[in-house]
């Protein structure tokens, strides 16, 4: 890859709204993702490995649990903060943010926020410097955008519980030291539990052949007859609810993310359609040219906007996840179509690893697919306007 | 130790440069600023190393106004001790140098540390007026610093060779490339930064020397020309007639 020019686009000045630290813990997460991680992303996208050594950096830029409280071992941001952590990171790979953001908002979220003390103590200061790693269980085979049919369960052995089931497409297994399990109990009510790497029965194979993602480690968690102690069931909440607000707090992190894709791609395509020559001109004077580059900054500043304004909702308490799921949906939806539209403006260059644009568009059909897909956020924004819910139908008569 | 380390703003390298007030005035509007980066990787790491190794204390000042904080937080966050502003929009060198001087001279520094110039006016000057104005000796573009008791060992490159210079503590030093590594702040530090003194003062009064009476931007870049390499004649008369640089 080329040297990493990168800086973000601000057509409406949006860097104004933000407070200094917001833009210092962006600049120094910018600044250590250009010197350990650009020169190095594309080998490991290309070998398909996770690049493991960079872990304790992003525990040292904050980018594990950035909210989460200092007297937990977190920096105590606020969410803009974290949000801008997740962008500077999926600017430069979607799987680098997708490591950072499962292991703040599906495993240190639930931990806070439904754990007990002891277990907010046991876990979230190595969580937060990279010293644990985790991962959340939530997806199954036959169970995706339906999590609450989830098959996984749990049964009542004395001083501990029995985990049964299988999780599938799980960013982290691979070498994750906990994984947050959703699992359903006797009663069929979803519970999470804290597993940890080493008990008997657990195993994590790694998912082989991803086109997207590649720089990022995913696997399934295979539970046999787990002897999983009480102690480690989050206590504080059960429910379908419980894992679908940690949802809400990656899908947050990922709209920002998504967007930082989309930058990165408007950024790079800026830049050459200003040096490349065709014709005796550069190709950025060609009106084709510009309606593609207006279009992409015009939808970036859209979507900033969105994001702050969310952000700010989200410091407030206030952020539905109604509003959460459609910042995901159009972060997604755009830097896709930004992705496409950059690499055509940088012809065949644009399908080489020289250029990170390819890269991106492989990784976004990832991100617009985990943590909701398109139709689904689709479907949450349509019940939220309506009243109605199209989620389910009859299994149709067959003729 | 006690080591003082002044800190400058510079505008972002990608700020669109223009000017006010008849070309006599830098447009602010729309810039976003940096720490000047001679001051931040270079004086300011190897003023923290040195504390790192043998104890004593950062302090870093800036002339400016509270709009140029954030500069002073990020200075701040990558781990220097406390902070003062001197409360002023400074004007020129001198201007400059007269503030830091007047705060050193009643705060009693070992060593005072600046980059070796600012990256928009490049004038290299802050440093030697310091030092003539507190009457102590002044090494200036040094790429490596080393302190051994009273004695500070400090190396210059000149015409691609080195010179070796030993100046008696205290004293004034501009860094260059070459003196430290950049640091990126971590979180712990900018956390830290959060609630590490940031001490106001007021200017004192400086005699007014300079008026700066217009800019200019350079000429733009005119296109490339490509010339055959067989045609080395059209190739010298270009540069001979053209570029005039033969």
């Amino acid at each position: 890859m080329r040297t990493d020019l990168y800086t973000h686009p601000d057509y409406y000045n949006v860097d104004d709204l933000l407070t200094d630290e917001q833009k210092l813990v962006r600049e120094a997460a910018r600044a250590w993702v250009k010197k350990e991680v650009s020169p190095i992303i594309d080998e490991h996208y290309e070998k398909a490995t996770f690049p493991k050594h960079l872990i304790k950096g992003l525990g040292e830029i904050g980018a594990f649990g950035p909210y989460i409280p200092e007297q937990y071992g977190g920096p105590g941001l606020d969410q803009i903060s974290y949000g801008l952590i997740m962008q500077e990171l999926e600017r430069c790979d979607s799987g680098l943010r997708s490591t950072a953001s499962v292991q703040s908002s599906l495993v240190m979220y639930p931990i806070w926020k439904y754990g007990s003390e002891e277990q907010r103590m046991k876990y979230l200061p190595k969580l937060a410097t990279g010293e644990f790693m985790g991962c959340f269980g939530l997806t199954e085979p036959d169970h995706g955008s339906n999590p609450g049919g989830m098959i996984t369960n749990f049964k009542d052995a004395g001083d501990h519980v029995i985990l049964n089931g299988a999780k599938m497409w799980i960013s982290n297994a691979p070498f994750a030291d906990i994984a947050v399990v959703w699992a359903k109990n006797e009663e069929g009510r979803i519970h999470g539990l804290i597993v940890e790497r080493g008990m008997e029965g657990f195993t994590t194979p790694e998912t082989h052949g991803k086109l997207s993602l590649r720089a990022s480690a995913t696997g399934e968690l295979v539970f046999d007859n787990v002897k999983v102690p009480k102690e480690n069931i989050l206590p504080g909440r059960s429910g379908l609810g419980a894992p679908l607000s940690c949802l809400d707090s990656a899908r947050f992190g990922i709209a920002w993310g998504a967007l930082g894709a989309a930058m990165d791609c408007y950024d790079q395509a800026l830049r050459y359609s200003k040096e490349r020559v065709q014709f005796g001109v550069p190709i950025g004077a060609f009106q084709l040219t510009q309606k593609k580059l207006a279009e992409m900054i015009t939808e970036i500043t859209k979507a900033q906007l969105l994001l702050l304004r969310l952000g700010q909702l989200r410091d407030a308490g206030k952020a539905t996840s109604a509003q959460i799921s459609m910042a995901k949906r159009n972060s997604c939806e755009i830097a896709l179509n930004i992705a496409r539209e950059a690499r055509q403006i940088h012809g065949g260059m644009g399908i080489t690893s020289e250029y990170s644009i390819m890269r991106h568009m492989a990784n976004l059909e990832s991100v617009v697919t985990y943590e909701g897909t398109h139709d689904i956020h689709l479907l949450i924004t349509g019940m939220d306007v309506t009243g109605f819910s199209a989620f389910t139908r009859e299994m149709p008569e067959l003729k | 130790m006690k080591i003082l380390v002044g800190i400058s703003k510079s505008p972002d390298t990608t700020s669109k440069i223009a000017f006010t007030d008849g070309n006599s005035k830098f447009d602010e509007n729309g810039v976003q600023y940096i720490v000047n980066p001679y001051d931040e990787w270079y004086a300011l790491v190897r003023a923290l190393e040195l504390k790192e190794t043998i104890g004593g204390t950062v302090t870093i000042i800036t002339v400016g106004a509270a709009a140029d904080e954030a500069v002073i937080r990020k200075a701040l966050a990558i781990g220097a001790d406390e902070a003062v502003r001197v409360d002023a929009d400074p004007k020129d060198a001198y201007y400059t140098a007269a503030q830091i001087a007047d705060y050193a001279k009643s705060n009693g520094f070992d060593l005072i540390l600046t980059g070796k110039e600012t990256i928009q006016y490049n004038g290299s000057q802050v440093g030697g007026m310091i030092a003539e104005a507190l009457d102590m000796p002044f090494v200036s573009l040094a790429t490596k610093l080393d302190v051994d008791g009273t004695t500070l060992k400090l190396e210059k490159e000149y015409l691609g060779g080195i010179q070796s210079v030993e100046v008696t503590l205290p004293a004034v030093v501009s860094c260059a490339k070459g003196m430290a590594e950049q640091r990126i702040p971590n979180m712990r530090g900018i956390m830290a930064a959060r609630t590490k003194p940031l001490t106001v003062i007021p200017a004192v009064q400086v005699e007014d020397l300079t008026s700066f009476t217009g800019y200019t931007t350079p000429p733009a870049k005119s296109s490339v020309k490509l010339i055959d390499p067989n045609n080395m004649d059209e190739l010298v008369a270009l540069l001979h007639n053209e570029a005039k640089v033969i």
